[in-house]
């Protein structure tokens, strides 16, 4: 059994290198080839599944050596793989939608001549995500994290006759290179601290370091995680990167990718429990992000936007669940699965809708739609209730276990985030319902472009909505699935440990009062949005709103303090350049060139001189050696 | 006086004859040197008995098969042993018999194979009166421009003798690294250095400077000599005997006398110090070492090329063996006086030969305060004070000598009508005109640069390395700034060549026999090879670095 761990991450990399080194000949059958290596990997994880579940619980991590990477005395590195639950997890999650969307995307790109490559990419992106959760160690996690990162550049940029999709691509990578330096530095700081790469070692010698050092480990882990999980103060690529194909966002940017700092966290929770500064640091992220991310998804009238806005703030909330240390890590987790099915699903009801709108993206052309699509308005409504926290559906179990455990971190910090996670639940409900108000309901507002084409809605081809129906499956019952009797608890305790969180007030009352700012949250957007036509044209807004169309002026921000003050900052280096250190160096030169002029009239050609020189030097020796004992 | 007081005086004075000892001579120990010494002698006779016109033939032979037979002696010894467990003294204390001094005979005789093949090279000057002529002059007692030197091109003489010159000077050689006692030292300084004062005079071309340069020479030599005689008399006047290691004890201290008529004078420091610096500075002038360097660019500019590469080559080597065993051997209880006179001595070294350079437009005397800087790099190294220093010298005399050669023997190959085109704006586009002759000559710049992969960093890293683990940091940095300085005019000659559009009636570059070609061969690949993987020879220049006692 332990050798098929190395075939998860072989079969789309076999996938990747057919496809992309292929050509043209395969064009016909290349997005079969994708699919059907996605599946294979999914069938592997699932037989690898089920062999765990046969085992008991103290035996179910297994892990497989391929070879010594970098067998350098004192410096061990290996290609190898471990497969705990956790691993288990992610590697269901990543396949099975993975899968799932790579059938949708041979609907959803079918027209594009350039599809071949497009599943050369999505298996490229498999194999480093694979590689990423299942690496025994950091650096080969780092490997497959640079991987899941160029897979990303290259599928934000697929459309790269856009300009704004080469810029977003450029933009994400640039952003990623900032959180990536993090891991780096984590990973030096690692070899430095513990002499050691692998999980095992590093995370059992934690107990013996000082909390200085696992602090600032801690802390180089959660910028590499804010780089990759968009999250506050690295978040500005994600909105950007809805400009690759929708199935690309469901994938990368809402399911599997963005978690990767999630994992990242969780994995190494030994760090993050032996530095409690890390962690406060990483849950106040994390309840920046969740509000920073979902006052976006409030403005924003481009679908996937919204919808990027509020995987930012999920993700955000998975941060801080991860950042409360053994109370929340399962639940980090937890919530990301869940996540995973309903944001994907709804990214492909998006692109559903896009598809039947001619790729219109504004939701202010939308309008009663769901008369023209039934199934993805029905799978995308699911999804909305998911996301929300409907009672009985995955977001609810999930999300409310989040924000107990944040009320039971105890103190006034408790109060604090819990109270952030429980009004984030609030504006959640509240963007989300502006979303589904303003695409399925109310009347139509969609008009012929300029050529005169109008959009005819209709529903996508079955290889579209068959995804779309599995994933409302897993909105609706992953959750209660989960939750009730606490299965994921017991399946992922052994990895992640787990502690009983102990709220201030009781479980019941919290989650009365998430259905209750709920409830809130969708009633207000109705009466904004469901008893009067949405204007077809944004109305001016107030000074939040017309900020939070902006994302919050972060771009703005990035640009007055990092790019102006990076122009600064070179524009002054390369004076000091030209001035100083050419001055230094030309004048150096000029000065040697200068004694060497006039050393050289030394050289005059008589034997005298050269013997008076020589006298002189015997004299300097003789004198300089009898110096020398003198002193 | 009566005629029984007469006989008493006979029979008293006969009576007790004090009785010599033979001395006992180690001859297979001595091989190298003794085949060496023997096949010049042979070549003396083939002068005076082998017709002329072959004459020529004979003296390469014997003098290839000699060198030859010398280097098979050499590791025939080595892999006996003698360079590490039998290492020993011979011939009754005057010469020792251990790694260092065979490492360097080594060098020295594969240097004295490449120099005879330059010396050999009859294919780089135009034919004279249909005789083939080498770089050296056809009858050097003519006058310069005299009727009689005519007749001499014209008769097709050549001067054969600088085969046996050569070898005198390499047997020499051989014996001034493993000389023991200072006499050795003082006879074989002499022995090498007279034939190379011939040597430089005897240039075809450009005569006049050719025996300047050699008069030159030869003055600021014998110059130099009478400091290092002095100074072995002061020093024999300190310790009451010459050999090495007698010296060395009386400066430790473990003897108190040796000879009772010096009671006066022995241990006393004034004579010890002052001694010891002027030995000392007789050797500096023999490596080049600033301010006892001046002699070097006239000479190596002066002096028939391939003389020039022999000299720069083997004389650097020979005297450096030298130098480390005198304070290696004799002077290590003297170490806190001599170490920093001589890290000022191999500052200025490095810095003035970098630094004068920059300014230099003659190709050879470009190269020759190269060397200047090379001896300070390697001082550097011999300050160390420690077995690395010494293997790490050892090292980078080996990697440099075949630089050295590989490099003058490039450059008799760039001709012009009046022989050697050694201006540099004569070399400008050089690579354009012949691009493998300009990449070999590239490759030994770079090398005397010290770039990576080839023979030069490899020595200078091992040199460094020493240095700065015995303490001499500082010099360390010294001497990065100074190869960082040289590294202007080497990497300028490259551009000179490569990129410069070459002149109209710029030099010809004459394609050399195998012999030559053969030198210059043998030069790249060593410096590449010992640039790759230095670490065997590494290895081996460790397992030589230590001195009999």
């Amino acid at each position: 059994m332990d050798n098929l761990i190395a075939l998860l991450v072989a079969a789309p990399l076999l996938g990747a290198a057919v496809l992309l080194c292929g050509g043209r000949r395969l064009d016909a059958v290349g997005h079969w080839i994708g699919t059907v290596l996605a599946s294979a990997s999914f069938v592997i994880g699932a037989i690898l599944f089920a062999d765990m579940l046969g085992k008991d619980e103290e035996h179910r991590a297994i892990g497989q050596h391929l070879f010594s990477w970098i067998p350098v005395e004192g410096f061990q590195a290996d290609v190898a793989f471990q497969l705990d639950q956790l691993s288990m997890t992610f590697v269901l999650l990543i396949t099975g939608v993975g899968s799932l969307i790579h059938v949708y995307s041979i609907g959803y790109m079918e027209h594009d001549e350039r599809r071949r490559r497009f599943f050369g990419y999505l298996n490229l992106f498999l194999a480093a995500m694979l590689l990423l959760v299942l690496a025994d160690n950091y650096l080969l996690l780092y490997v497959g994290w640079e991987g899941v990162g160029l897979a990303s550049y290259l599928l934000i940029g697929f459309w790269q006759h856009k300009p704004s999709a080469a810029t977003a691509a450029k933009k994400a990578f640039l952003v990623n290179r900032v959180g990536d330096m993090g891991l780096s530095i984590a990973i030096m700081l690692m070899f430095t601290t513990f002499g050691t790469f692998a999980f095992g070692p590093v995370l059992e010698a934690t107990g013996e370091t000082g909390e200085g050092k696992l602090t600032a480990i801690g802390l180089m882990l959660l910028l590499a995680a804010c780089g990759k999980s968009a999250q506050v103060p690295l978040q500005s690529w994600l909105g950007d990167a809805m400009e690759g194909p929708t199935p690309v966002s469901a994938l990368i940017h809402a399911a599997t990718m963005v978690t990767a700092g999630v994992y990242l966290i969780v994995r190494s929770g030994e760090i993050f429990n032996a530095a409690p500064d890390a962690q406060l640091v990483t849950t106040v992220v994390g309840a920046v992000t969740l509000l920073f991310g979902a006052i976006v998804g409030c403005a924003k009238d481009d679908i996937k936007k919204a919808l990027a806005g509020s995987t930012m703030s999920q993700i955000g909330y998975m941060i801080l669940a991860a950042g409360l240390g053994p109370i929340g890590y399962v639940f980090a987790i937890m919530h990301l699965v869940t996540h995973g099915f309903f944001k994907a699903g709804l990214f492909l009801g998006a692109g559903s809708v896009m598809h039947g709108m001619n790729d219109e993206v504004d939701m202010r052309k939308y309008g009663g739609l769901r008369k023209h699509m039934p199934v993805t308005f029905v799978t995308f409504g699911l999804g909305y209730l998911a996301i929300i926290g409907f009672p009985g559906l995955s977001g609810f179990f999930s999300k409310d276990k989040i924000i107990e455990a944040a009320f039971a971190k105890g103190g006034t910090e408790g109060w604090i985030l819990g109270s952030v996670a429980l009004l984030g639940a609030a504006i959640t409900a509240f963007y989300m319902t502006r979303v589904m108000l303003m695409t399925f309901f109310g009347e139509k507002r969609w008009q012929p472009d300029e050529k005169g084409n109008e959009p005819h809605p209709h529903e996508s081809p079955r290889s579209m909505t068959i995804p779309m129906i599995v994933l409302a499956f897993g909105s609706v019952f992953a959750g209660g699935f989960f939750g009730i009797g606490d299965r994921f608890l017991h399946w992922l305790e052994p990895v992640t440990e787990h502690a009983h969180g102990h709220p201030p007030i009781g479980a019941t009352a919290i989650t009365l009062s998430t259905v209750t700012v709920m409830i809130v949250g969708v009633g207000l957007a109705y009466l904004q949005y469901g008893r009067r036509p949405v204007p077809v044209v944004a109305p001016r807004g107030s000074l939040l709103t017309r900020a939070a169309r902006r994302d919050l002026l972060q771009d703005d921000f990035n640009h007055v303090v990092l790019v102006r003050g990076g122009e600064h900052l070179t524009r002054s280096l390369v004076y000091v350049d030209h001035t100083l250190v050419d001055g230094v160096v030309n004048g150096t030169a000029a000065s040697m060139g200068g004694l060497s002029g006039r050393l050289r009239k030394l050289q005059n050609g008589y034997a005298r001189s050269y013997a008076v020189s020589m006298f002189g030097g015997a004299a300097i020796l003789i004198a300089a050696t009898l110096l020398m004992r003198a002193v | 006086m009566s005629t029984t007081a007469v006989h008493s005086l006979w029979t008293t004075a006969a009576d007790p004859i004090q009785k010599i000892d033979a001395p006992n001579i180690e001859y297979g120990q001595l091989a190298p040197t003794l085949i060496v010494i023997g096949a010049a002698v042979i070549g003396i006779l083939v002068e005076a008995f082998v017709p002329r016109r072959s004459r020529y033939y004979v003296q390469v032979f014997v003098s290839v098969v000699a060198l030859a037979a010398a280097f098979a002696a050499v590791v025939a010894l080595a892999a006996s042993g003698y360079g590490t467990t039998k290492a020993g003294i011979a011939a009754m204390g005057a010469v020792a018999v251990d790694g260092p001094a065979l490492f360097l005979q080594g060098v020295i005789l594969l240097a004295g194979v490449l120099g005879v093949f330059t010396f050999a090279e009859r294919r780089l000057d135009p034919v004279a009166h249909g005789n083939r002529v080498d770089s050296f002059a056809a009858q050097a007692a003519s006058v310069p421009g005299s009727d009689s030197e005519k007749a001499a091109v014209k008769a097709g003489f050549t001067t054969t003798e600088v085969f046996p010159l050569l070898l005198f000077a390499i047997g020499g050689m051989l014996v001034f690294p493993a000389a023991n006692d200072l006499l050795t030292l003082f006879i074989a300084l002499e022995v090498f250095s007279l034939p190379l004062y011939l040597l430089c005079a005897v240039a075809r071309r450009k005569r006049i400077m050719s025996q300047e340069a050699a008069v030159k020479y030869f003055l600021l030599g014998a110059f130099a000599s009478a400091f290092t005689l002095f100074g072995i008399a002061l020093l024999y006047g300190y310790a009451g005997s010459v050999s090495y290691a007698t010296i060395a004890q009386v400066v430790d201290g473990t003897v108190e006398t040796v000879n009772p008529a010096l009671a006066d004078t022995m241990g006393n420091d004034a004579l010890l110090l002052i001694g010891a610096a002027m030995v000392v500075m007789g050797l500096l002038f023999k490596v080049g070492a600033v301010p006892f360097h001046m002699w070097t660019p006239d000479v190596y500019q002066g002096a028939p090329t391939p003389v020039t590469g022999f000299m720069a080559a083997a004389t650097k080597v020979a005297a450096f063996g030298a130098l480390l065993r005198l304070l290696y051997v004799v002077l290590p209880g003297l170490r806190w006086d001599w170490r920093p006179v001589m890290m000022g001595v191999a500052v200025v070294t490095m810095l003035g030969g970098a630094i004068v350079a920059i300014t230099q437009t003659d190709i050879k005397r470009l190269l020759a305060y190269s060397s200047i800087a090379h001896a300070g790099f390697i001082l550097a190294g011999v300050i160390a004070m420690t077995p690395d220093g010494v293997s790490s010298v050892l090292f980078y005399l080996g990697a440099y000598s075949f630089v050295t050669i590989g490099a003058f023997a490039v450059v008799t190959l760039v001709r012009d009508a009046g022989g050697e085109a050694t201006h540099l704006s004569k070399w400008a586009g050089l690579g354009r005109r012949s691009p493998l002759v300009a990449a070999v000559f590239a490759v030994y710049l770079l090398a005397f640069a010290g770039i990576p992969l080839t023979s030069g960093f490899a020595g200078k890293f091992a040199v460094f390395k020493a240095a700065a683990e015995g303490g001499a940091g500082a010099l360390v940095v010294v001497g990065v700034i100074s190869s960082a300085i040289a590294a202007f005019f080497y990497i300028r000659v490259i551009v000179l060549m490569f990129f410069s559009e070459p002149r109209p009636e710029g030099p010809t570059v004459a394609v050399p026999s195998p012999l030559t070609m053969t030198a210059i061969a043998v030069g790249v690949a060593v410096t590449l090879v010992l640039g790759v993987a230095p670490q065997y020879f590494l290895d081996l220049a460790g397992q030589a670095g230590v001195f009999v006692r």
